[in-house]
């Protein structure tokens, strides 16, 4: 690196063995140099940041809203033909745009819901002492290394509608086949599943590591007062993890929105349509089959401008409540 | 130079300091967390295992409980059928790089915004914390529009560039250095009359070791498993990563469930590995950026 031969430890400069203002010359330098470098250098730290960030983040977003302004298709990207608000109405009177975000929701909250409070469950196991405990905090946060890809494929084999794990094991305690691949709520069912599957570990140690942050002594005198392991969870941890719990439920909202690969792989080789009636077809995917199946780029930047919205809409929601939640606290 | 005293408490020993204070955990807690732990991992136990058996096998009930003879003929066919030599290779060069890169700009950013004064400063990270908000989707048309203006399409720059920086890293260096990195220290060597630079190479870099291979390893696992991104980039025919050409397995003709699997196990295996090796940092990471985030 250069700045090595730069270095300013103070060594004999030239100017030193020179005349006086020689000397105060080079003193000069070396300060001016001195103040540029502490006034400029945070602004060059922080510059790759926001330059990659500008590159790659902000102008395809605000060019994504350009682009849902036009006709353009995949196969000749450069040619834009300006249609105004058309592709925002089609999608108003697209009835598959209305079934991915039905299946969106339903397949968030099962995902969502069942990852959350397991986890919470988990992180309160966890937080007693235990043996081998980093071995079940290993063990646990296992699944976050698994790709979506492997993942879903895994489980298409378990949920399989004839040979299938799940389906023998149903099989063995009296119940029917279930055909979770064609079925309505069987297949949302199974997407959330892997959902679930590969994030809970991972809240699970969110929650415990805020767990561990919970001073000891609010549950030594909520001991004193005669509450329950119960109670002490219910009044004592729920409260303090309050915080951590709306980040995770934020973030996992966020996930789950943007729900892509596991629908697009649970339908083996059928394509982008999120089953044979698009039954667990969700907006990415859907973002998806009209980009890059249908090859109608404009339509495809009109779908992620609404599942922005959407988001923003998550955030006021949750900001509201997170409000609420404070003001109801301190009243 | 002198080690620094560490101020980042690994959770072992915030636990010993409570040990005395918190109760074991019982029979029960146990048996659940065994449960649990077991669903954890059978999905993945059961990949090698159906990746040791054979298609036929794996259509047919109860399923295979126990390991077959056929892994190795498996695990050729998938490596030379999905092209996985090259897959691992694509995608260790992508993760390695965004990796390296989101842990060095992360840390130049986080030290700026943790130590030094600089005019705009607070709003800068607003900024930096508010990008985090932005869904990937929303910005996937026009860059894909730009990698194909830029004759990127299957090039792995496509998938590196656009993930160099984090603005996760970013907010987790500057975290951990608002506490880990005494003022002093720098203030002394700009006594010296150290060079910016020079600061952070000498004094910075060693400092956020720990955490800078925490969010190495954090970074390098979401990159390995990218997918939404890549499998729009790149094809299965060019320079595919890993998730992709995992895609191409599963949409053969005729698809051969045990040769899949053989590519998923091939595909997650090296994760698998550094979570053998360095578990107990990776947990560490996840749940020190989860108090701090």
């Amino acid at each position: 690196m250069a700045s090595d031969t730069t270095a300013a430890v103070p060594s004999p400069s030239p100017g030193q063995e020179g005349t006086a203002p020689a000397r105060a010359r080079g003193e000069e330098r070396r300060s001016r140099r001195y103040r540029r470098d502490v006034r400029w250098s945070p602004y060059a730290f922080i510059t790759p940041f926001f330059v990659f960030f500008a590159a790659f983040g902000l102008f395809p977003l605000l060019y994504t809203g350009w682009a849902s302004l036009h006709q353009v298709e995949l196969t000749s990207p450069n040619d834009m033909t300006w249609v105004g608000l058309r592709n925002f109405s089609r999608l108003l009177s697209d009835d598959f745009f209305w079934n991915a975000l039905r299946n969106t929701f339903t397949i968030g909250v099962l995902s969502t819901v069942p990852q959350l409070l397991i986890a919470l469950g988990i992180a309160h196991l966890l937080n007693y002492r235990l043996r081998a405990s980093m071995f079940f905090r290993v063990a646990v946060l296992t699944p976050y290394a698994t790709s979506v890809a492997a993942a879903t494929l895994v489980f298409v084999l378990l949920f399989g509608r004839d040979y299938g794990m799940v389906n023998w094991a149903l099989g063995l305690v009296g119940f029917d086949h279930v055909d979770w691949q064609n079925g309505g709520w069987s297949s949302q069912l199974a997407v959330s599943t892997i959902v679930v599957w590969r994030w809970t570990g991972y809240n699970a140690l969110i929650y415990l590591a805020a767990m561990q942050a919970v001073p000891a002594d609010l549950y030594e005198s909520a001991a004193l007062d005669g509450a329950s392991r119960w109670q002490q969870f219910v009044h004592v941890t729920i409260p303090s993890l309050r915080p951590t719990i709306l980040f995770t439920a934020v973030v996992s909202t966020i996930g789950a929105t943007q729900l892509f690969g596991e629908p697009l792989l649970f339908n083996g080789a059928a394509g982008a349509t999120g089953g044979s009636d698009h039954q667990f077809q969700t907006l990415g995917l859907y973002l998806y089959e009209q980009g890059w199946v249908n090859l109608h780029l404009g339509r495809a930047s009109a779908i992620a401008w609404a599942m922005f919205l959407i988001l923003l809409l998550i955030g006021a929601v949750n900001w509201l409540v997170s409000h609420k939640l404070r003001k109801g606290m301190t009243s | 130079m002198a080690r620094l005293p560490q101020v980042a408490q690994g959770d072992d020993q915030l636990t010993a300091q409570r040990a005395g204070r918190q109760l074991h955990g019982g029979r029960l807690t146990y048996a659940v967390l065994i449960v649990f732990t077991a669903g954890s991992l059978f999905p993945l136990i059961w990949t090698a295992i159906a990746a040791s058996r054979t298609n036929t096998r794996l259509a047919q009930t109860p399923p295979p409980f126990w390991f077959g003879g056929n892994l190795f003929k498996n695990l050729q066919i998938a490596w030379t059928d999905a092209n996985m030599g090259t897959a691992l290779l694509n995608t260790t060069i992508v993760a390695g790089s965004i990796a390296a890169g989101t842990v060095f700009f992360s840390t130049l950013a986080g030290f700026a915004f943790a130590k030094l004064r600089f005019r705009f400063k607070n709003l800068l990270l607003v900024l930096v914390i508010g990008t985090m908000m932005v869904p990937p989707q929303l910005s996937v048309v026009p860059l894909y529009m730009m990698v194909a203006k830029l004759s990127w399409t299957d090039q792995l720059q496509a998938v590196i560039l656009p993930t160099l920086v984090s603005a996760f890293g970013v907010f987790f260096m500057r975290q951990y250095l608002v506490e880990a990195l005494p003022t002093e220290l720098i203030e002394a060597a700009r006594v010296d009359g150290a060079s910016s630079w020079r600061v952070v190479w000498h004094i910075v870099f060693p400092v956020a070791r720990p955490a800078m291979a925490v969010l190495g390893m954090l970074t390098f696992v979401m990159a390995w498993n990218d997918f939404f991104w890549p499998i729009i980039a790149l094809t299965q025919n060019g320079s595919p990563t890993v998730q992709v050409a995992l895609t191409g397995l599963g949409r053969g003709y005729i698809p051969d469930q045990s040769v899949i699997m053989a590519g998923a196990l091939l595909g997650t295996l090296p994760l698998l590995l550094a979570f053998v090796l360095f578990g107990r940092q990776i947990v560490g990471g996840i749940m020190q950026g989860a108090v701090k985030g």
